[in-house]
C-alpha cells in the first residue's frame, strides 16, 4: 500500500481524507438496556460496543480492594470483525490482554474509585468490525459507556492514534495505514486540564518527530471530544425532555 | 460526504479475501487553474496560456485517458505537450499496470515546466460516480473521467468570460469512449487526430505509437500466447516454467531462461529481458545446436529476412538439455532501443516525403529488427536514431514499434557514447535545477566555519595525504599514520563526507540514488553528484579544510588492530598525490621529512596487512585495464597502453579495504537487520570445471572449493616458458566469478555474508562516496550508529526498502561497468580504424564457426 502517492495531492489516496483529518465518528450512548450504562461507537469502519456494569460487589475476593474499586476490563474481538482471517481469539489473546490494560491503567487515576471501596467496576468491549485503531476507540467507548452509567470520573479521556510516513504526519490511522509499516502512537488525553493519561507506541519513532507526532495526537483527541461531549448533551436533552412532567 | 468502497482481492498465497474501505468525498478539491476566484488556490498547476494548435484555435487543457498514456508516453512527454491534466482515476490505473510508465509521469508532474495536475476526481463530490449493474470496471473508469471532464469544462466556462475561454479536450483512442464523450457534449480527440493538428510539431506524427493497424508479412506465424490466468495457473501445477528471457550474446535465436529455447518459432515473440512462461518439449524434441556464432541476419534485397530456420535445424544434435518453448509472457520489459535503418528495406526515392514501413537494426545483437513507419527514412539513413516497441502481433516476424528521436550520425563519436549511454540505462542527463538547488548557496566559496566543528574532531593538524591515480578530481580518500609512544601506529583513513550535502528526501539524494554510480566511459565521466560537490566541496584537496569521515585505527608494528574509532572530523590535506609520485617519495631515500616518512611506514603496514589476507585466501585476479592516450583536439584514441599498478596502488587498497571491513562490522552491530553490505558469492562449479578440463593439457588443475584452494592452485599454474600464461589463466578465472552484490543483512543468513575474492566474513563499500551511492547509505548508517542521538529516518531500518535499494544499485552498477567497457570497445574499434597490425594472441574459445581470441598488447577479443 503506497501513502506517498499521497503527498503528491496532499490527499490520502487511500481513503480520501487529509493527513490532519479524523475518520467519521459517529456514537450513541445507552444502548443496551441491562446494563448499567453502555454505548456504541463508530470510528471509520472501527466499531465497538461498551457495557459497564458497576459499581457492584466484588465477585471474586481475591480482586477485592479495601479502600477504593476495582476495575475490570474485558475485551473481545468479534469473530466476524475482520474480513480476512474467520478465526476466533480466545479471551486471554496477548494483544487483547495488552489493550485490556492499557485501558485499565488508563482510567484507574480518572474514575473515582475511592468513593466505592470495596467493590468492582466492570468495563466490557467489544470490537465489532475492526479497521485499526484498536486502544483509541475502547477508550473512546469506555468513557462514553462510563459517563451513561453515572460513574464519577475527574473528566472525559479522549484516545487518538497519529503516526508518521516519510517525514509526514498522519492523524487516525486505518488498518490499511497501520499495515504499510508506519510508527503509530497513540494518546489518551484529559482534554480539559490537558493532561495525559496514556501514551503507547510499539514500533520505532525518532525522538524528534515524537513531538509532532504527539501534538498532531493530541489534537485529534480534542476533536474527538468535542463530538463526544455534543452527544453527551444531546442525550441529556434529550433525556430530561422525557422525563419531564409537562 | 461518506461513500463506502468494497471490493475483492487476490493474496499472494492466492486467496481471494473482500477488502472494505472507507471512501470520503470532499468539496474542498480545487481546480488548480490560474485564474480561477471559485476555489482556494495553493499554488495554482494550470497556466492560463494553455494549449494552441492549428486545429483547436482557442487555449484549451489536455486530459488523456489511460491508454494514452500507456502507448503515447513518448508524445505526451514531448516539450510541445503542456498543461495536462491527469485524472486520478488515470493515475491509479498506470501505477497498476506499468511501473516504469508511472515512474516516468511522476517526474513529468514534479516537472513545473510541464504544468501537469493531478486532479482527485475520485474524491471530488460532484465528480464521483459509482459503478452502474453489469458496468465493466473500464467502462465505468471511462465514464468517470468524462464526468471530471464535463465538470472541469462548465467549471471553466464559470470562470472565464467569453474572450479568454479555456476549454478542455480529452484524448482517447478508444472510439466508444470518443463517441460518448461527443453525445454528452465534450470536445474529444484522438491522439492521432490532435498531433496532425500540431502543425509547428510536425516530427510528433512520427512518434506516434502504432499499435494497431499494421497488418504483418505472416512469414512466421506465431502461436497465440496464454492468457494470464492460464499461466498462472501453469506455473501453480507445474506444467509452465517462469523465468526471466537470457538471449545469448552470440546467436540472437539462441535462449535461457533455465531452459533452453531455440529459434524463432519457440521464443514466441519473447524479447530480452523479459519474463516468461516456458513450456518443457517432450524429451524426443531435446536439441542442440553446435555453439555457431549468427551475430548478422540477412536481409535479401528486397528487404524481408531469409529463411534461415530450417537449415538450423538441420545442424541440431540430440543431447540432454531441457529445452522448450515459450508460451505466454508475463511481464514485457521493454525499453527505448538504440538502432539505425537497414538500408535495403528503404524503397522510397530520395524525394518522397510519404510515410513507409522500414526495418530498424537495433544496436543490442539480442533485440530483433523492429519495424518502424516513417516519413524521414530518406534523412535517417546513416543516423542512429531511438525507438520504442509498440506491439508484436503474432501474424508479424518482427515487432512494431515508432521512432523517438535521431541521436546522430553513425560513427560520429559523441553519437556513440549516447547510444552505449542509452543502451546500458545510464542517466546521463544534466542536473534538474531542483537538483542543483539543494547545494549549499555559497557555491564555489564555500568554506569550514566554526559551527561545522562541533561533532567533529579537528584533525587539521595531522599531516595527511592522498594518494589518487593522475587528473583525479573526485578525491574521496586520504591517509595519515603517526607513531604512538606505546609503539604503536596510529592509521587514519579520511573519507569525504558527502553526508554533509546530501541530505535524506532532498532532490539531490533521490537524483543520486537513481545514479547509483559515476560512470566513467574512456573519454568522458557521468558525476552521480553535481560538479561542485564531487570535485570541489566533498574532493579531498590539498591545503584547504574539508569535512571528513573518518576512520582510525590504533595498529600494532605488525598491522594488528587493536582498537578502531569512528568519528565525523575536519581535515586539511597536505598533499595530493598521484601513485607515481607517492612511489617517488618512497623510492627517494633523500627525502625524510614526516610526510614522506609516514607513507613508508604506510607502505610498510600495508604489505603486512596484503600478506595476512593473502594467507586468509584472498585471490589476486587479474582484470587488467587499458588507457587510450587521446589525441588533445579530436579526442581520437592515438596509442593504447595498459594501466600499470605499483606498490602504492596495493598501499592504498589495503587501507580502503580495511577500513571497509571495520566499517561493516560496526553498522552490522548496530543494524543487524538494514545493513548494507556487499558480497561475493563463491564461482559455480561448472565453468570454472570447464576451464579446469581446458588447462589438464599442461597437467594444472583448479580447486575452487575455497578462495585458498583456488588462490594456491593459480599460484601453481606457472608455465616457465611462457610468462603470459598465468596471467591469461587469472584473466579467465576472472570471468567465470560471480559478480559480487550489494544486499542489505536482514534478507541473508550470516555465514552468506562472506566476500569471497577478498576472503572476508563481512564487507561493504564506505570508501568512495563521492561516485557510489552505497557509500552514502553506508556512511548514514555509520553516523547513526556511532551517534545514540543521531536523528535518522525509517529509511534506515526499513529492510525492504534497503534491499530494492540494493537491487537498484546492482544494476546501476553493472550496467556502469559494461558501459565503459563498451566505450573502451569503442574506442578500440576506431583505433584499429583503417590500420593492420600483427600481434601474438591466444585462442581461449573455439566455437562452431569461428572462434575468440585474446591479444593480450590491447586485451582485445
Amino acid at each position: 500500500m503506497c501513502i506517498i502517492t499521497v503527498l503528491l495531492i496532499l490527499i490520502s489516496l487511500m481513503d480520501g481524507r487529509r493527513a490532519n483529518e479524523l475518520r467519521k465518528i459517529k456514537c450513541k450512548p445507552s444502548v443496551l438496556s441491562q446494563a448499567d450504562g453502555s454505548a456504541y461507537i463508530e470510528q471509520g469502519n472501527t466499531k465497538c460496543l461498551a457495557a459497564v456494569y458497576g459499581p457492584r460487589e466484588t465477585r471474586q475476593k481475591a480482586q477485592l480492594i479495601h479502600n477504593k474499586a476495582n476495575i475490570n476490563v474485558e475485551i473481545s474481538l468479534a469473530p466476524f470483525s475482520m474480513p480476512q482471517e474467520r478465526k476466533k481469539r480466545s479471551k486471554s489473546d496477548r494483544r487483547l490482554l495488552e489493550i485490556a490494560s492499557a485501558v485499565k491503567q488508563t482510567f484507574e487515576p480518572i474514575i473515582m474509585t475511592n468513593l466505592f471501596a470495596r467493590s468492582q467496576i466492570d468495563i466490557y468491549l467489544q470490537i465489532l468490525q475492526f479497521d485499526g485503531g484498536t486502544i483509541q476507540i475502547c477508550i473512546n467507548a469506555a468513557t462514553l459507556a462510563l459517563i451513561d452509567a453515572g460513574i464519577p470520573m475527574q473528566e472525559y479521556v479522549c484516545a487518538c492514534s497519529a503516526g508518521c510516513h516519510e517525514n509526514h504526519t498522519l492523524l487516525d490511522l486505518n488498518n490499511a495505514e497501520e499495515m504499510a509499516d508506519t510508527p503509530e502512537l497513540t494518546v489518551a488525553l484529559l482534554p480539559m486540564s490537558g493532561k495525559l493519561t496514556l501514551l503507547q507506541m510499539d514500533s520505532r519513532l525518532h525522538v524528534d518527530k515524537l513531538e509532532p507526532v504527539m501534538n498532531l495526537a493530541a489534537l485529534g483527541c480534542k476533536e474527538i471530544y468535542q463530538t463526544l461531549d455534543e452527544t453527551v448533551r444531546e442525550y441529556v436533552k434529550d433525556l430530561f425532555q422525557k422525563s419531564s412532567p409537562y | 460526504m461518506l461513500q463506502s468502497k468494497s471490493f475483492l482481492k487476490r493474496t499472494k498465497k492466492g486467496n481471494a479475501i473482500k477488502v472494505v474501505q472507507e471512501h470520503y468525498l470532499r468539496d474542498d478539491i480545487w481546480c488548480s487553474v490560474e485564474c480561477c476566484k471559485l476555489c482556494v488556490q495553493t499554488g495554482p498547476v494550470l497556466s492560463t496560456s494553455a494549449m494552441l494548435t492549428a486545429q483547436i484555435p482557442r487555449p484549451h487543457y489536455i486530459v488523456p485517458d489511460t491508454n494514452v498514456f500507456m502507448n503515447q508516453i513518448d508524445i505526451i512527454e514531448h516539450p510541445a505537450l503542456h498543461d495536462v491534466i491527469i485524472m486520478q482515476t488515470v493515475y491509479e490505473e498506470i501505477r497498476h499496470l506499468s511501473l516504469p510508465i508511472y515512474n516516468r509521469l511522476r517526474a513529468l508532474i514534479n516537472d513545473q515546466k510541464k504544468r501537469f495536475y493531478v486532479f482527485s476526481n475520485e474524491h471530488h463530490r460532484e465528480t464521483y460516480i459509482q459503478r452502474l449493474k453489469d458496468e465493466s470496471p473500464n467502462d465505468r473508469n471511462d465514464r468517470a473521467i468524462r464526468s471530471a471532464v464535463k465538470w472541469y469544462s462548465t467549471h471553466l466556462k464559470k470562470i472565464t468570460n467569453k474572450e479568454n475561454h479555456i476549454e478542455v479536450v480529452l484524448l482517447t483512442d478508444d472510439v466508444g469512449n470518443r463517441t460518448k464523450a461527443q453525445e454528452e457534449g465534450l470536445s474529444a480527440f484522438s491522439v492521432r487526430e490532435y498531433v496532425e493538428g500540431m502543425t509547428d510539431t510536425p516530427e510528433l506524427v512520427d512518434i506516434l505509437g502504432n499499435s494497431s493497424n499494421v497488418e504483418g508479412d505472416k512469414k512466421v506465424p506465431y502461436e497465440e500466447h496464454l492468457t494470464s490466468s492460464q499461466i498462472t495457473n501453469g506455473i501453480k501445477n507445474g506444467t509452465l516454467h517462469q523465468g526471466t528471457l537470457n538471449i545469448s550474446m552470440h546467436n540472437y535465436l539462441e535462449a535461457y531462461t533455465q531452459i533452453m529455447i531455440l529459434g524463432r518459432p519457440c521464443l514466441n515473440r519473447a524479447i530480452q529481458g523479459d519474463v516468461v512462461a516456458v513450456q518443457l518439449l517432450p524429451k524426443s524434441e531435446w536439441l542442440r545446436t553446435p555453439t555457431a556464432v549468427v551475430v548478422e541476419e540477412d536481409l535479401k534485397e528486397d528487404g524481408e529476412p531469409k529463411e534461415q530456420n530450417d537449415e538450423l535445424e538441420n545442424e541440431v544434435i540430440e543431447s540432454s538439455q531441457p529445452t522448450g518453448k515459450i508460451v505466454g509472457i508475463i511481464k514485457r520489459n521493454w525499453r527505448p532501443y538504440c538502432g539505425f535503418i537497414s538500408k535495403k528495406s528503404v524503397k522510397s526515392s530520395a524525394t518522397s516525403t510519404f510515410s513507409e514501413n522500414v526495418l530498424v537494426v537495433p544496436m543490442d545483437r539480442r533485440i530483433p529488427y523492429i519495424y518502424i513507419r516513417t516519413r524521414q527514412a530518406q534523412n535517417l539513413m546513416g543516423q542512429r536514431i531511438l525507438v520504442s516497441i509498440d506491439a508484436w502481433p503474432k501474424n508479424s516476424t518482427y515487432p512494431q514499434g515508432h521512432y523517438v528521436r535521431a541521436l546522430g550520425a553513425a560513427g560520429d563519436k559523441s553519437t556513440e557514447t549516447e547510444v552505449l549511454l542509452l543502451e546500458h540505462d545510464v542517466p546521463f542527463q544534466e542536473f534538474a535545477s531542483q537538483v542543483l538547488n539543494g547545494l549549499p548557496v555559497e557555491g564555489e566559496a564555500w568554506r569550514v566555519t566554526e559551527e561545522h566543528l562541533s561533532g567533529r574532531a579537528d584533525l587539521r593538524h595531522l599531516n595527511i595525504c592522498s594518494i589518487d591515480p593522475p587528473g583525479c578530481t573526485d578525491i574521496d580518500d586520504a591517509l595519515h599514520v603517526r607513531p604512538l609512544p606505546n609503539g604503536n601506529y596510529e592509521v587514519g583513513v579520511h573519507i569525504a563526507d558527502v553526508t554533509h550535502f546530501v541530505k535524506p528526501f532532498t532532490a539531490l539524494d533521490e537524483e543520486a540514488a537513481n545514479r547509483g554510480t559515476t560512470v566513467y566511459l574512456v573519454n568522458k565521466r557521468i558525476d552521480m553528484l553535481p560538479e561542485l560537490l564531487g570535485s570541489n566541496l566533498c574532493s579531498l584537496r590539498c591545503n584547504v579544510d574539508r569535512l571528513a569521515f573518518s576512520c582510525i585505527w590504533e595498529l600494532t608494528s605488525d598491522a594488528e588492530i587493536v582498537n578502531v574509532n569512528f568519528t565525523k572530523s575536519v581535515i586539511s590535506s597536505k598533499a595530493s598525490l598521484t601513485y607515481e609520485e607517492a612511489q617517488i617519495l618512497i623510492d627517494d631515500t633523500r627525502k625524510q621529512d614526516d610526510l614522506t616518512k609516514g607513507i613508508r611506514i604506510l607502505n610498510q603496514l600495508a604489505k603486512k596487512l596484503h600478506k595476512k589476507r593473502i594467507d586468509r585466501g584472498a585471490i589476486t585476479l587479474a582484470s587488467p585495464e587499458v588507457r587510450f592516450q587521446l589525441d588533445f583536439d579530436s579526442q581520437d584514441p592515438v596509442d593504447v597502453e595498459m594501466k600499470e599498478l605499483r606498490e602504492t596502488n596495493a598501499l592504498v587498497e589495503e587501507f580502503m579495504l580495511l577500513a571497509n571491513i571495520s566499517v561493516a562490522e560496526k553498522i552490522y552491530s548496530k543494524f543487524p537487520a538494514s545493513s548494507l553490505l556487499r558480497r561475493h558469492p563463491p564461482p559455480t562449479s561448472t565453468k570454472l570445471e570447464e576451464l579446469s578440463n581446458a588447462i589438464k593439457p599442461f597437467n594444472f588443475s583448479i580447486e575452487f572449493e575455497t578462495s585458498r584452494a583456488l588462490a594456491e592452485s593459480l599460484d601453481r599454474a606457472v608455465l616457465p616458458d611462457d610468462p603470459y600464461f598465468n596471467k591469461l589463466l587469472r584473466i579467465l578465472t576472472t570471468r567465470c566469478m560471480m559478480q559480487a552484490v550489494y544486499f542489505c543483512s536482514g534478507t541473508l543468513q550470516f555465514q552468506d555474508f562472506r566476500h569471497y575474492g577478498l576472503a572476508a566474513g563481512i564487507y561493504t563499500h564506505f570508501t568512495s562516496p563521492i561516485r557510489r551511492y552505497s557509500d552514502v547509505i553506508v556512511h548514514r548508517l555509520l553516523h547513526a550508529a556511532i551517534n545514540p542521538d543521531k536523528n535518522y529516518g525509517q529509511e534506515l531500518v526499513d529492510i525492504n526498502k534497503m534491499q530494492k535499494l540494493s537491487d537498484v544499485l546492482n544494476h546501476r552498477h553493472r550496467m556502469a561497468q559494461l558501459a565503459s567497457r563498451s566505450s573502451v570497445e569503442l574506442h578500440t574499434n576506431i583505433f584499429f580504424k583503417g590500420k593492420i597490425e600483427h600481434n601474438e594472441g591466444y585462442v581461449t574459445r573455439v566455437l562452431k564457426n569461428g572462434f575468440i581470441v585474446l591479444v593480450p598488447k590491447y586485451l582485445f577479443l
